[in-house]
C-alpha cells in the first residue's frame, strides 16, 4: 500500500458530497476517476486525510443538449466521451482531443469533469473548454454556479473552484455550419504527456473564415488562447498565411525547460502545430 | 480506517478486510490470491495490473478496493472459457510466442479481450495503439502484435 492513510467517503448524490467536502474541509478531497489523483498519491506527492467518491453519484452521468450547447457531466468517463454520437456530433473538438488521453484503459475510467477539475497544464480537455468557451458547472456550499473557462484555469493545478465547491459539469456550445476541428500534440511517446498541443476549431463561409478557436496547452502554468492568431486566421480567411498565424500563436509564450524539452524547442514547436492543425481543419472545413 | 467488504473476482464472492487505502491490484493479489494480475510500475504506466472492471479494461493500481465493492472484477485467470482450456487470445498469444517472460501478458491478456470484443473490426494500426498502454520490456513486440492480429482473425470469422 502506497498512499498515505485516509477515510474514504462513498456518498450517492451531489449533496452528500457538498455536505461532506463542508465537514471535512480541506482535509478533504474529491476524487472522480482517479487517474491523475491516485498516481499522485501512490508516489506520495499528495495526501489526504479524507477522499471523497464522485463515482457512485449516477447525477453527475448525463449527457445533454440543449439549446445550442451540449452538457457533459462531470462524471462521464472519457471513453464515453470519445464514441457518444451526441457528443461526436455536438462537440467534435471534445471527441477528438479523448484519444490523446493515456491509453484507452485510462479513458475507461477517467473522467471529462476530473480532467478539467485537475488542471494539469499538458491535458488536452481544459485547452479544448477554453478553445470553446465552455461554461463550467460547480455546486457548494452557497448554491450553484456558473464559471467561464477562461475564468477558471489559475495556475498548474490550480481552478477558480473555492472550498466546498465541485465541478459537476461541462457545457461547450455547438458550432454550426462548416467547421473543421483538430486536436495536435507532440509527446515523447503515444500517451505521455504531451510536449505542447493546441486544440484548433474554424468555422468557413465561401473563401471567409467566419469563427477561429486556438488554444494551446503544455505551454504555461494553464491553456493559453491565441486571440491574435484567431483574429488574423479571420482577416486573413481561407488563403490565410498560417506560418504567420502559428508564430503569432507562440509569441508570446513562455513555455519553461524541463527534462523532457526546453523552453525554445516547446515555442518552435507550438508555431507548427498551430500550422499544422488550422490547415487540417481549414481543409475539413471545406470538404 | 478499515473495513469488510464483498468482492466478485471471476464470479466469485470474496469478503475481505482492507484498508481504504489499499488498491485494488494489491487486494486482488494479497486478500483475494489471486496473483495472475501482475504489479509493476504501481502509476498507471506499465498496464500489467490491468483487469475488466464490469467488462471495462481498467488499472487496478489506479482504483481503491473499497470503490470495487457492487462491480464485476474479472481477472486473467476468468479470461479462460474453461479449466484447462485456453481463450481465443490466450491462445493466439501462445501461438505467437508473445508471452517471452509473461510478465505483461496479465495485462495484455485482459486488455486485448476487452478491446477486441469493442472493436473487432479495428484497423492494423488502431491494433498496435490499443496494445500501446501495455509495456513489454522484453521488447518483443512484434508476437505481441502478430498475436493480436490472429485473434482479431478468428473474433471476425466466428462473428460472420
Amino acid at each position: 500500500m502506497k498512499p498515505a492513510p485516509f477515510e474514504m467517503h462513498l456518498p450517492t448524490s451531489v449533496s452528500e458530497v457538498v455536505a461532506l467536502l463542508d465537514e471535512h474541509g480541506d482535509l478533504a478531497k474529491p476524487i472522480a476517476g482517479g487517474q491523475s489523483l491516485v498516481p499522485m498519491m501512490s508516489l506520495r506527492l499528495a495526501s489526504f486525510e479524507h477522499l471523497i467518491d464522485l463515482n457512485g453519484v449516477s447525477e453527475l452521468n448525463q449527457v445533454s443538449v440543449s439549446g445550442d450547447s451540449l452538457r457533459i457531466g462531470a462524471m462521464v468517463r472519457q471513453s464515453t466521451a470519445e464514441h457518444d454520437p451526441q457528443i461526436v456530433k455536438s462537440a467534435p473538438l471534445v471527441a477528438k482531443a479523448i484519444p490523446h488521453i493515456g491509453h484507452f484503459q485510462i479513458r475507461n475510467r477517467g473522467t471529462v469533469g476530473g480532467s478539467i477539475a485537475h488542471a494539469d497544464p499538458s491535458s488536452e480537455l481544459p485547452a479544448v473548454a477554453l478553445a470553446l468557451d465552455a461554461t463550467i458547472e460547480a455546486v457548494g456550499p452557497n448554491g450553484s454556479r456558473e464559471i467561464a473557462a477562461k475564468d477558471f484555469f489559475l495556475s498548474t493545478w490550480e481552478t477558480s473552484l473555492i472550498d466546498g465547491e465541485i465541478l459537476t459539469g461541462v457545457r461547450f456550445p455547438i458550432w454550426s455550419g462548416k467547421c473543421g476541428f483538430v486536436v495536435e500534440e507532440v509527446a515523447r511517446r503515444h500517451g505521455d504527456f504531451a510536449l505542447v498541443g493546441v486544440a484548433a476549431a474554424v468555422q468557413v463561409d465561401g473563401s471567409k473564415v467566419t469563427k477561429a478557436a486556438i488554444a494551446l496547452f503544455g505551454v504555461g502554468g494553464t491553456p493559453v488562447r491565441a486571440s491574435e492568431a484567431e483574429q488574423a486566421l479571420i482577416a486573413g480567411g481561407i488563403s490565410a498565411d498560417l506560418d504567420a498565424v502559428g508564430k503569432l500563436a507562440a509569441m508570446n509564450l513562455a513555455p519553461s525547460d524541463d527534462v523532457h524539452a526546453s523552453g525554445e524547442y516547446r515555442k518552435s514547436v507550438a508555431a507548427t502545430i498551430v500550422a499544422r492543425a488550422i490547415a487540417k481543419a481549414l481543409k475539413e472545413a471545406q470538404s | 480506517m478499515s473495513r469488510n467488504i464483498t468482492l466478485n473476482i471471476n464470479g466469485a464472492q470474496h469478503t475481505v478486510d482492507v484498508e481504504d487505502r489499499m488498491l485494488l491490484s494489491d487486494a486482488i493479489r494479497e486478500k483475494a490470491g489471486l496473483t495472475g494480475t501482475h504489479v509493476a510500475c504501481e502509476h498507471g504506466v506499465c498496464g500489467a495490473c490491468t483487469i475488466l472492471l464490469d467488462g471495462e479494461a481498467v488499472r487496478s493500481c489506479l482504483m481503491f478496493t473499497v470503490q470495487a465493492a457492487g462491480h464485476e472484477i474479472t481477472t486473467v485467470e476468468g479470461i479462460a472459457p474453461a479449466p484447462g482450456e485456453l481463450s481465443v487470445v490466450q491462445r493466439a498469444m501462445q501461438d505467437n510466442h508473445g508471452l517471452q517472460c509473461g510478465f505483461c501478458t496479465p495485462g495484455i491478456v485482459t486488455s486485448l479481450t476487452a478491446y477486441l470484443r469493442d472493436f473487432p473490426n479495428a484497423s492494423d494500426d488502431e491494433l498496435k495503439e490499443a496494445l500501446s498502454g501495455n509495456l513489454c520490456r522484453c521488447t518483443g513486440y512484434m508476437g505481441i502484435v502478430n498475436a493480436a492480429r490472429q485473434a482479431q482473425k478468428e473474433i471476425q470469422g466466428s462473428a460472420k
